[in-house]
């Protein structure tokens, strides 16, 4: 397991993209506020953004799957879609770990 | 992160491959005739708007069901789409949404552009709804399970913001690389078919096509209620579009192959068959422009839409024939549609110019057109497509084919023939008379056309090099003309700085003579008239002056006669007047002699 890039003072923006509370967008977000409490605590922000309500930002933010995780800060833009199950492949994602 | 087909996904075949070779033939005559009825109960459609689709579908695309229309790469599919959109908006009041996978709106407006339409101007209106959907597999990770909501999301937007009543999705698979998930892409394809349909959408999916199957995946055209294939295919270097209806669920329709044209009016389909022999039939004669030439075919020339062929070797005057034609008709205000495969419009005005036909003024006029282009430019079909719309827009009255034996070099002379009679067909359909001419190579029969189309032709005219005296000059002859008199004798043909003249050829004791051996034998008889003439004035005179001579004699003999009939009367007189003396004096003696008695009885 090689050391996270990131430096350690960074501020992580994420915003959650979900239709509705469907059962895959409530895990997706208890999943990523777990990973964030356990690696990122106190310097995170997630948003939940819910299309059915704000349909036009589909269609501004180029949201195709749900759920759809993007990591808006720190750059580039990282994007993750699914439910977030498997905490590994969430952190190599978000660029925590590095890929294997 | 390629769009192969996953593991589970065996190759299929076509969805009605079995059902179409057997049928397809009848289907297709019967098209037109079962189409009109069934309307009525059959399933809704939503017109096109697309040149020619919408009668080879019977109306158009299944209404409020989705089609899909595939083909390999450039074959039209996204232009198909945005056509079907964009006259969905413009013509039949049926606002639009686009869901582009590949292009941006901003480069769809530019692509569309050049076919005259105004895409950014639509969304201005409301009339249309674009949405880009990006894909990039770079950018995403996938973690655990996901659906595609967010697609329907947007859709639903594009769809209600603008009131749609069609959507086009192009091209759907993008997403089969966009997402890793085979399995969940394709029942969320099923579930967007499905959504379209609940939606009453008359939805247009372009796909891309596959190895053995219509699509990569093999799925869209099982869910789809119409599958158009498109084809885009090289023979010879030459290319030819094609498109083909695969199925249509609830509706007959055209089975063949039909050519298809994109250009700047957009996309044009070409029925190719269902014509049948029915077409109405005109009176009306037009000249064709040699006056002589109208007095062989009955006194008044061809008949309006019938078809007329020339053919003769080179350098027989067919195309001089052919502008002869052109020209008289453009100078009865009609129009003429001229086809020129071997001279460039420029050309042929400079040469007609010097036999005394000036095209020019009428192309100006607008009156003749002059479309000249190489046989190889197009294929075949490409050619039929062409000229179909040249005639449905510029609407002539004539179309001169210059000339049809060209059209072998682009394909096979089978082919050819089934591309002219289509043509034959069509222009007879239209009423439109058509002119061709066709070139016969040398060593073959007169009679013999290359692309064997002389039962298709009313009036065929054979023009012929009559070899003799150390010249060739050239005759004509009308070989065949349905439903007129005409003349069975062949004319000399010459072509002057005033035009063609058709001239008597010699027919005698010496054979049939032409040219300067026709005016040779003209000047012997001329002579041996005037021989003649003078023989007979000769012995006029002679006779004459015999009669002459008998009347001076008959003269002289009646003098002589009337002389001799004046001395037979003196001398009856003179008789008269001895005898009288005579009386006398025997009185004058009786009396003296004292005689009593009666002269008479003296004797007694």
């Amino acid at each position: 397991m090689s050391a996270t890039r990131e430096a350690d003072t960074s501020k992580w923006n994420l915003r959650l993209y979900t239709a509705g509370q469907s059962p895959k967008s409530l895990a997706a977000l208890a999943n990523l506020k777990r990973v964030c409490d356990e690696h990122l605590a106190g310097r995170y922000s997630i948003e939940v953004v819910d299309l059915l309500k704000n349909p036009r930002l589909a269609k501004d933010d180029q949201i195709v799957a749900i759920p759809t995780l993007v990591r808006k800060l720190p750059e580039p833009l990282r994007r993750i879609v699914g439910d977030l199950s498997d905490t590994e492949r969430t952190l190599v994602g978000l660029q925590l770990k590095a890929r294997k | 992160m390629s769009a192969q087909p996953n593991a589970g996904n065996v190759v299929r075949d076509f969805p009605t491959a079995g059902k179409i070779s057997a049928l397809a033939f009848v289907q297709a005559v019967h098209l037109m005739k079962m189409e009109r009825p069934a309307e009525a109960r059959a399933l809704p459609k939503a017109a096109t708007g697309i040149q020619g689709l919408d009668e080879i579908t019977g109306g158009g695309l299944p209404k409020g069901r989705p089609t899909l229309v595939c083909g390999g790469a450039g074959c039209g599919k996204t232009l198909f789409a945005a056509e079907f959109l964009i006259r969905g908006a413009t013509e039949f009041n049926e606002p639009g949404a686009l869901i582009s996978f590949e292009e941006t709106g901003e480069e769809l407006a530019q692509n569309v552009r050049s076919l005259g339409f105004d895409l950014d101007a639509l969304v201005e209106q409301k009339k249309l709804a674009l949405d880009y959907v990006r894909v990039e597999p770079q950018e995403i990770e996938e973690v655990g399970e996901y659906d595609l909501e967010g697609l329907f999301v947007r859709l639903a937007l594009a769809i209600d913001s603008v009131g749609a009543k069609r959507v086009v999705l192009d091209t759907i698979e993008s997403l089969f690389g966009g997402f890793t998930n085979q399995a969940l892409l394709r029942s969320e394809l099923r579930r967007l078919f499905r959504f379209l349909k609940d939606r009453g959408v008359t939805a247009v999916i372009t796909g891309e096509r596959g190895d053995g199957s219509l699509t990569r995946q093999g799925l869209e055209e099982y869910v789809s209620d119409c599958v158009i294939l498109l084809d885009h295919r090289v023979t010879d270097q030459t290319s030819t579009r094609r498109l083909r209806i695969v199925k249509y669920r609830g509706s007959t329709h055209g089975t063949n192959e039909y050519p298809f044209l994109i250009d700047e009016k957009g996309i044009s389909v070409l029925p190719v068959t269902g014509l049948s022999l029915d077409h109405a039939v005109s009176n009306e004669r037009v000249s064709s422009g040699v006056p002589r030439l109208d007095a062989m075919l009955g006194g008044k020339g061809y008949y309006r839409g019938s078809s007329v062929l020339v053919s003769g070797t080179a350098g027989t005057g067919k195309t001089s024939l052919a502008a002869h034609f052109a020209h008289e008709t453009a100078k009865n205000g009609e129009r003429v549609l001229y086809l020129a495969f071997e001279e460039s419009p420029k050309q042929l005005m400079r040469n007609m110019r010097t036999i005394g036909v000036d095209l020019e003024p009428s192309v100006k006029k607008g009156l003749i057109k002059l479309d000249a282009s190489r046989p190889t430019l197009y294929g075949l079909e490409m050619h039929l497509v062409r000229i179909h719309k040249m005639v449905s827009e510029f609407k002539p009255a004539a179309v001169i084919v210059d000339p049809i034996s060209n059209f072998v070099t682009s394909g096979t002379e089978h082919e050819t023939q089934s591309m002219l009679l289509r043509l034959v067909d069509f222009l007879k359909a239209q009423q439109v008379t058509a002119f061709f001419t066709n070139l016969t190579s040398g060593g073959a029969a007169w009679e013999k056309t290359d692309v064997g189309i002389s039962s298709l032709i009313d009036t065929w005219m054979l023009l012929r090099d009559i070899e003799s005296g150390g010249e060739r000059n050239r005759g004509l002859y009308v070989l065949k003309s349905r439903g007129m008199k005409h003349s069975n004798q062949i004319r000399e043909f010459i072509i002057t700085p005033e035009g063609i003249q058709l001239e008597d050829v010699y027919v005698g004791p010496e054979g049939v003579l032409t040219g300067s051996m026709r005016a040779a034998q003209e000047a012997r008889e001329v002579a041996a008239e005037q021989a003649r003439r003078e023989e007979a004035a000769r012995r006029q005179r002679d006779l004459e002056r015999k009669r002459a001579t008998l009347e001076a004699q008959m003269a002289a003999l009646r003098a002589e006669a009337k002389a001799a009939e004046e001395e037979a009367k003196v001398i009856a007189e003179q008789d008269k007047e001895r005898e009288a003396t005579i009386e006398v004096y025997r009185a004058a003696a009786a009396k003296r002699r004292g005689a009593d008695k009666e002269k008479g009885t003296r004797s007694k």
